[in-house]
Order: structure tokens, then C-alpha cells, then sequence
């Protein structure tokens, strides 16, 4: 193990993600719900898994915090402490630590800085406070009965007595006793422990695969029989645990022996060597139930438990449920293969290099009129076009994960505000790219904020409107046509037409008294330093948000599109493409050198008439079927100096709303683009968003029509100005 | 994993190397049975040992066992530590307790 520590480590960090996510979804669901004993019993696994890693890699700062945490479900699993909206406060609180100091460790940090020191010890403490209470009852609880449901005297051990007969099947399941047992030792303080053999038969017969070993371990620790018995949660089945507590009855120990298929005698002595009985203690009890029960049948020892006390049927049941679900879960993962992205990455450029040189084999053969090569070359075209299409697939991702982290957020934000509203997700299992849904969180954080802050009024101003006094926001994705539409809407107030109005006037966005659509008053709310909420809260409000959002989503080759009606609600709608690396581009050609323009975006193409030309020399705009065009010569624009051509056509683009034409000297038509990004040093160069290699070996740029119209807007507002 | 014996007048010398645990546990067995069935004494060298779990405690165990019965003497020459901390944590210390002096 401690070869592949940094990849242990790395896989932790991982994991711990998705249980931390886990955990917060299952705090949600016990604050709907604060008997969901699922909810519970997942919260507590996830911690319970993530303590016990840790402390595996010996991260002690999780390990430390998640223990005081852990401490805490357990009594809520055993139904001590029931869950309020306090405690579970205090657990996302909790939750919220676990993932600051998991994100510390995994940069390597181990020693925090004091403010996380002091955070820490402040929840821990809180934590303790709930714990204090009860802790109390639970010690009588525990000394009392013992004495009082059977007569007979106690040990006067301080150590729990576990007995544990592994299975047979245990080794063959991939799980090893050392682990258990290590991990046991880590609990407290290992009195004694006593390795037994015996069901392994002669050699003839030893299956080396089966699992013949038992232990009797004496160990002295501070956590209860559950926490013990968690250290067993995944072997429950194959093997048959005995915990008994300390200062059990003596009585108790001797059934735990009469239970056991060792000797008698043999496991007497384990016990007085662990210190749990005394000999005279063990010669007497033994004497007794001599006595006693001389000629009952042994107990089965499955029938032992449950009338001893120690496992109750409905724990039984509740174990074997359990353990249905680690089985499931346990499928899901063996159908699924973690990958490091970076492999993905590289296989992503391969295919795209494929598609390249295919691209080029496919020119070659056209030229060559061979019939048997073409045939050749257009099955290869097709197989690298379905391999093309299988790589993409691996990187697409459900957006489901993202869209349920923003339960949190508008939980958090109707607590702070006062509110009350619901979070509705749907399409959560629409697919997309990895690195789009990396880059997509952000931006629909701040609108899901600016919904649950601005949207959503509080519940008086709801019920005087005369609506449900819980708000709904709603996320949804779905797929439509070669892009994803997702969008986040509210039943709140709507946006306020004339606020906007007001405000970008005073801005200086647009003249006193200018007519304005809808779409372009909505459209406003995206320009730099806009914001229209009177209060700044600690959510929103700040103006730093939506032009940002805009400004993310178009680096994602996306839009972003706003509707709203007044007293109804805000639905804003981003639709984005489906894989960022490979597109189907329109390849034009420049004074001798070709360009790239992202298909979709490509309306006509028409010749600029010969009519129009003189006339376009001097205005920049063309009569296009009685439509104004405005339009720009990319030869100008990029300042080409190649030949011109007899004739010009003209490419018209869209773009959110916005339709400009493209003047270039050639068109060449579609072609597969595989999008290599440019270099640092060409990011201020407007009008590019990158470069594609062509079959021919030749270099094609790749046009950004959305920076290239702002750029030509401004420059006829310079011209016109 | 590699396992050689060497026969050295009557004892065998059986040296392990690599992991000793439960993907070669069925090779192991067989080439440990066959080992002490052709010898007076056994001398067991887990010094080269790097991956040891249960399965490989079994074995261990169970050699001690196969010797017993027959009569023959079973020594741990050497351990490494991986081996060892299986040992210490299952207690088996008494048990292969010569071992220790002869690696001393």
C-alpha cells in the first residue's frame, strides 16, 4: 500500500467529494423529513467511510473532526438524539469543515492555519454539547441493566470482549480480518487478542481461499457497540460477531462460549487471559450452568443472539437490508471505470489528429482515380467518424451532480432571507460535456442566487400578490437539436422593465427616451457594473454577476437569453454546444488563406452583386432582400494581402439575435474542425477563437463571430459617430 | 511471487519472495505441502516478503500445523515487515517465536 500512498491519497480526495456530496444531499432530505432513518443511516456511512480512509492515510485532521461528527450520527442512528433543525444546521456546518480540511490535505497541508483550528474546535464543541446530554443517560443505561435483568455477578473488565468467527467466503470477497482487525486496533487499546485456527483442517483438505480464522480480542475503547460493530458493517454477513461491553455479567461470556464451536475450556482460558473473567469467576460460572441446563440442547448461535440480547430481529433485518444495498452499489461500481482525465484529454487529441489526417487521406484519394483506394478510404472516413463520435460520448457527464449542489445554495439563502421556497430539478440526467459542465457552475450559481435573492419574493409579499407563499425555482436541462438548453427559472416577481430602464439611462447604456423591445431591455441587465437590487445582501446584488455569467457562457460558445413578465416570474435560458473540441465548421477562403466558421452559425452565402459593390465600397451595409445588412471585409478586418478574386460573396452569420454578412473571396464548403486552441499570446487578437490543422497540412483560423460583430458595432459607432 | 526450496541434507529451505497473499495462495499451498511431505525439517524464509495478508497467515499456520502433526521441526528464518506486522497484530508471536532468535 504505501507504494501507491499518493494514488490512495488522490483516490480519497476523490471519493470523499462524492461522499461529502452525498452527505449533504442526505441533510437535506432529513430536513424535509427528520425521521428518514435512510437519510441517517447514509449520513452516518459517509462519514463512517470517510473517517475510516483518513485515518487509513493517516490524515489526522479528518480523521480527528470526522470522528466528533460520526460521534454524533451514531446516536441519532440508534435514535438517541433526534434530528431538528438545529443539529442538522450544525451538520452541514460540520460537513462544510470536512470539506475545507480535505480540500487542505489534499494540497498537502496538514497543519491549519488558526482560524480553521479555531472553527473546528468551535463546531467540535458544539458537537460535544449535543452529545453531553444524553451521554449521561446512556452510561446507566448501560452499567444498570445488565445487573438488573439477570442476577449474577459482573466482570470487572474495562474492555469489550469481541468474538469474531470469520466465514469462509471472506477472503474470496476481497476483504482481509488484518484490515478489520487493524482498523479495530485503532479504536482504542488492544488488551489482548488471540488468534484461533482451529476449523482449519489437514492440509488435504485446507482450501487456501477459505477463511478458517477467529479472533478474541479485549479491547479498551471510549466508542459504543455500534461504532465497534461498524468495524465489522461489511463482513456482518460472513462471519459471526460477538461484542460484549465491559462489566458484562459473567453468565454472558459463558453463553458466548457455549456459542462458539471452539472448546470450551480452550476459549475459557482466552477469557481469563484477557482479563475479562477471573478463574475462579470461569470455574464457577461454568458449574452453574452445568447445573442448570445439564441436559438442554446447545442454542443455535444465531438463536443465542437474539435472545441474548444482543442483536434484536428487526436489527437483523435491518442489516440484511443494508447489505442489499452495498451489493448494489458495489454492482454500480464495477460497471464504471475511474479514468483519469488527462488520458481523456489525450485520447480526445488523438481522435482529432485521426480526423485530420483521414481528412487528408480522403483528399488524396479523390485525386488519385483509384476506385478500390476511395472505397478504402470512405469505410476508414466512416469507422474514425463513429470513433470520433464514441470518444465525445466518454466525456459526456449527466448535469444531474451540478444542478443538486444548488439545493444547498437556496436552502442557505431562503434561511438567511427569511423565505420560503423549493428547488425543482429536472433533466438532471441530460448529458454533457465534461469540461462544459466544469465551466457551467459557476455561471448558473450566480443565477440560481439572483433567482432565490432577487426572483422570489418573501412569503407576506407572496401572499399579498395573492401567490403561494413558497416560492419555486426551477432548474431544467434538455437537449435540443445538436445543443443543450438549460434553464433557471423563478415564480418570483419578474424583472421591472422601467428600474432597468432608469438605471441604464443613468449609466449611459442608452438615450433618455430610446424605444427598446422587451428582449433588449431584458438584454441589459448583461452589460458590465449592472445591477438593479436596491440591497446589496451577502448573495448577490454586488453588479459583478450577470455580465460575467454572460461572458462564461459565451467562452463556452454558448448564449443566454432572458423572458420575464412582471408579478409571473424570470426564466433565463442558456443553450450551449454539445462538445467543445470538435465542430463542423464552413471553410471560406481570404486572399489565398482559408478560414473557419463555425457552421451552426452560418445562414446563406450569397455573391455580392455587382450592383451593390460600388455602393458597398463606401457604406459598410448592404439591401438584402429590403433587410439592411450591415457587413465586413474580412480581407480588411484581418488585413490579408493575397489576390483578390473577380467576384466576393458574402457569408451571413447569426448571432443571439444579431445577423451580420461575412465578405470573403472563396467559399470551400463543410468540413470537420478540430478545434486546437492558440496560444496565450493570441488571446487579445479579436475575431479568433482558434486554429484547426486541414487535411492538407495547412493552418485554418477559426472565426469568433460573436467578438467579430462587437468589434464591427463598434467601429460603425465610431464611423458613425 | 517466487518460491524456492533448497534441500540441505534433510531440512528444507523454503524462501518466498514477492507477495504472499490470497491470489497466490493456492500455488503457495501446494509448493509448501510438497515441501515439508519430502523433508525432516523446515526452514521458512519470509525475509523477501511484500505483500503479506491473512491468506498468507493461514498458510503460515497451517505449515505449523502439518508440522506438528508429523513431527517435523518448523523454523521462520527470517521475516520481513510486512510479515512481522501481521505477526505482532494477530499475535502469533508465540507461536513462531524461535524465529527470533534465529534471525538474531
Amino acid at each position: 500500500m504505501e507504494l501507491e500512498l499518493g494514488q490512495a491519497r488522490q483516490t480519497f480526495i476523490t471519493e470523499s467529494q462524492e461522499l461529502l456530496q452525498e452527505m449533504e444531499s442526505a441533510l437535506l432530505t432529513l430536513e424535509a423529513d427528520p425521521a428518514c432513518q435512510d437519510a441517517i443511516n447514509s449520513l452516518f456511512r459517509s462519514a463512517h467511510t470517510i473517517k475510516g480512509s483518513s485515518g487509513v492515510l493517516g490524515i489526522e485532521t479528518v480523521e480527528k473532526f470526522t470522528h466528533h461528527v460520526e460521534n454524533l450520527l451514531s446516536k441519532m442512528r440508534e435514535g438517541e438524539i433526534l434530528a431538528c433543525k438545529e443539529n442538522i444546521d450544525l451538520l452541514l456546518q460540520c460537513r462544510d469543515h470536512i470539506s475545507t480540511l480535505t480540500a487542505l490535505a489534499a494540497d498537502g497541508i496538514e497543519v491549519l492555519t488558526p482560524e480553521i483550528e479555531a472553527s473546528g474546535a468551535a463546531l467540535a464543541a458544539r458537537l460535544g454539547q449535543w452529545l453531553a446530554a444524553p451521554v449521561e443517560k446512556k452510561e446507566e443505561k448501560q452499567a444498570k441493566p445488565p445487573e438488573s435483568r439477570h442476577e449474577g455477578p459482573s466482570s470487572a473488565t474495562d474492555a469489550w470482549h469481541i468474538s469474531i468467527r470469520f466465514g469462509q467466503d471472506v477472503l474470496r470477497s476481497g476483504m482481509d480480518p488484518v484490515s478489520f482487525i487493524s482498523y479495530l486496533s485503532k479504536m482504542g487499546e488492544v488488551v489482548s487478542i488471540t488468534t484461533l485456527f482451529d476449523s482449519m483442517p489437514q492440509a488435504s483438505d485446507m482450501d487456501p481461499e477459505s477463511c478458517y480464522l477467529g479472533f478474541e480480542i479485549d479491547l479498551r475503547s471510549d466508542f459504543d457497540k455500534a461504532a465497534i460493530e461498524g468495524v465489522f458493517e461489511f463482513v456482518r454477513e460472513d462471519a459471526v460477531i460477538h461484542i460484549l461491553p465491559p462489566f458484562s455479567r459473567v453468565a454472558s461470556y459463558v453463553e458466548l462460549i457455549q456459542g462458539l464451536p471452539e472448546d470450551m475450556l480452550l476459549l475459557g482460558e482466552i477469557l481469563v487471559k484477557g482479563g475479562a473473567l477471573t478463574k475462579a469467576e470461569l470455574e464457577e460460572a461454568l458449574r452453574r450452568q452445568q447445573d442448570a441446563e445439564g441436559g438442554q440442547e446447545k442454542h443455535r448461535i444465531g438463536e443465542m443472539l437474539v435472545a441474548g440480547g444482543s442483536l434484536h430481529p428487526e436489527i437483523v433485518d435491518a442489516a440484511l437490508d443494508k447489505q442489499k444495498k452495498n451489493q448494489s452499489i458495489a454492482g454500480r461500481e464495477a460497471s464504471t471505470v475511474r479514468i483519469d482525465a488527462a488520458k481523456l484529454d489525450a485520447l480526445v487529441d488523438l481522435v482529432g489528429e485521426l480526423v485530420i489526417s483521414g481528412a487528408n487521406i480522403d483528399q488524396h484519394s479523390q485525386r488519385m482515380s483509384d476506385a478500390a483506394l476511395q472505397e478504402s478510404a470512405s469505410v476508414m472516413l466512416r469507422l474514425v467518424e463513429e470513433i470520433r463520435e464514441s470518444t465525445m460520448k466518454i466525456r459526456m457527464v449527466p448535469i444531474g451532480e451540478t444542478f443538486s449542489r444548488f439545493r444547498r445554495v437556496v436552502r442557505d439563502i431562503s434561511r438567511e432571507l427569511g423565505k420560503d421556497m423549493d428547488l425543482v430539478i429536472s433533466g438532471g440526467d441530460t448529458e454533457l460535456d465534461k469540461t462544459v459542465i466544469e465551466k457551467i457552475g459557476d455561471p448558473l450559481m450566480h443565477l440560481v442566487r439572483n433567482s432565490a435573492d432577487h426572483g422570489v419574493e418573501g412569503p407576506e409579499e407572496r401572499r399579498a400578490a395573492g401567490k403561494d407563499p413558497k416560492g419555486t425555482i426551477r432548474l431544467n436541462a434538455c437537449h435540443d437539436a445538436g445543443s443543450i438548453i438549460i434553464e433557471v427559472s423563478d415564480d418570483g416577481k419578474g424583472l421591472n422593465k422601467e428600474k432597468i430602464t432608469a438605471k441604464a439611462v443613468a449609466a449611459g447604456l442608452i438615450q433618455p427616451g430610446q424605444q427598446l423591445t422587451d428582449q433588449e431591455v431584458f438584454r441589459l441587465i448583461f452589460e458590465p457594473g449592472f445591477s438593479t437590487a436596491e440591497a446589496v445582501t451577502k448573495f448577490s446584488g454586488r453588479g459583478v454577476g450577470m455580465d460575467v455569467v454572460k461572458r462564461n457562457i459565451e467562452a463556452l460558445r454558448g448564449t443566454i437569453d432572458i423572458d420575464s413578465a412582471p408579478g409571473k416570474g424570470t426564466t433565463v435560458r442558456i443553450r450551449l454546444p454539445l462538445t467543445m473540441a470538435i465542430i463542423d465548421g464552413f471553410m471560406v477562403g481570404v486572399g489565398g488563406s482559408p478560414y473557419i466558421i463555425p457552421l451552426d452559425m452560418v445562414m446563406e452565402c450569397v455573391e455580392l452583386p455587382a450592383s451593390e459593390k460600388s455602393a458597398a465600397d463606401r457604406r459598410s451595409y448592404i439591401n438584402l432582400r429590403g433587410a439592411v445588412l450591415p457587413f465586413v471585409r474580412l480581407r480588411e478586418f484581418f488585413a490579408e494581402s493575397g489576390e483578390r478574386t473577380g467576384h466576393e460573396n458574402i457569408v451571413i452569420v447569426q448571432y443571439g439575435g444579431t445577423r451580420i454578412g461575412l465578405v470573403v473571396d472563396e467559399l470551400f464548403g463543410e468540413v470537420q474542425t478540430v478545434i486546437k486552441s492558440l496560444g496565450r499570446v493570441y488571446r487579445e487578437i479579436k475575431g479568433i477563437s482558434g486554429a484547426t490543422i486541414l487535411g492538407n497540412g495547412q493552418v485554418a483560423l477559426i472565426l469568433d463571430v460573436p467578438r467579430l460583430m462587437q468589434a464591427v458595432e463598434a467601429s460603425l459607432l465610431a464611423m458613425s459617430a | 511471487m517466487e518460491m524456492r526450496t533448497q534441500i540441505s541434507g534433510n531440512v528444507a529451505e523454503v524462501a518466498v519472495t514477492g507477495e504472499m497473499n490470497i491470489y497466490n495462495a493456492i500455488e503457495l499451498k501446494a509448493a509448501l505441502v510438497t515441501a515439508i511431505d519430502g523433508a525432516e525439517a523446515v526452514e521458512l524464509d519470509l525475509s523477501g516478503v511484500s505483500e503479506f495478508d491473512s491468506s498468507g497467515a493461514q498458510l503460515l499456520l497451517l505449515a505449523r500445523k502439518e508440522c506438528e502433526l508429523a513431527g517435523k521441526k518448523l523454523t521462520l528464518a527470517g521475516r520481513s515487515a510486512p510479515v512481522d506486522s501481521v505477526i505482532g497484530l494477530f499475535n502469533l508471536g508465540e507461536l513462531f517465536g524461535s524465529a527470533r532468535q534465529g534471525e538474531a
